[in-house]
């Protein structure tokens, strides 16, 4: 219950959030090298990578139990057992999946 | 349900049959999240793979048609798909009709309108337009 929670909070997420940032991002891009630079200072900041980050995160999680739902959809997977051990799987696979991302992107970056 | 009036909901929806529509919006959403599985892990990739994240290597990439033509697929499902996903939100929580339909109005020009900046600023960037 609480992944599928977490489907939906994640989908207002990416929605709301993610499509604004892809739009500014693109936008901050189109515009030339200095109005790139203002949106990559935002980005880069404390308050700018907590929210890339938790968007990483809802990206991935939704990318996951998104899985879970088109699988369940087919009529597979409501056995008790296998159906928590897929729930958890998505909740372990999205953070390693965010954490592997971040620790990649950062130490390039630098 | 006015004075007098003694059915109870289910008694006034029983014999009316299905709505006979929303078929269309469920799969479409199965559709677009399929097509967003491959364009989300297109983005993802080519992030990781970019040799640095500076506008000119971004621009670089969103000029030459390998990047321009996921990114415009990426915009037109995402928007939708996120569309109809929000319509299923809003839809569980604004009951009322007159609030319900203005509230799917709104969320249908922020849909549109959000995807044709996105695909205005990366057409500038596509066909050159942009240093």
């Amino acid at each position: 219950m609480v992944v599928s929670i977490l489907h939906r909070a994640t989908g207002i997420a990416l929605s709301v959030g993610g499509l604004a940032i892809l739009t500014w991002w693109l936008f901050a891009m189109s515009n030339g090298a200095d109005a790139y630079d203002s949106f990559a200072k935002v980005a880069s900041g404390p308050i700018g990578l907590i929210i890339l980050i938790g968007l990483t995160w809802s990206f991935f999680q939704h990318l996951l139990s998104g899985i879970r739902h088109l699988t369940m959809d087919t009529g597979a997977t409501f056995e008790l057992g296998i159906n928590k051990t897929f729930a958890i799987l998505t909740i372990v696979g999205s953070v390693v999946l965010t954490a592997a991302m971040w620790v990649y992107l950062l130490g390039v970056a630098k | 349900m006015s004075i007098g009036d003694s059915s109870t909901p289910l008694g006034k929806a029983r014999g009316l049959g299905s709505a006979r529509e929303g078929g269309d919006h469920w799969l479409t959403e199965r559709v677009t999240s399929i097509a967003l599985l491959l364009l989300g892990t297109w983005l993802v990739a080519s992030l990781l793979l970019l040799p640095k994240l500076d506008q000119r290597t971004l621009i670089e990439w969103l000029h030459a048609p390998s990047g321009a033509i996921p990114m415009a697929l990426l915009i037109v499902v995402g928007f939708k798909h996120a569309l109809d996903g929000m319509k299923v939100f809003i839809d569980d929580y604004v009951h009322e009709p007159g609030e319900n339909f203005i509230v799917n109005v709104l969320l249908l020009f922020l849909a549109v309108g959000g995807a044709a900046i996105a695909l205005y600023a990366l057409a500038r960037i596509a066909f050159g337009a942009v240093a």
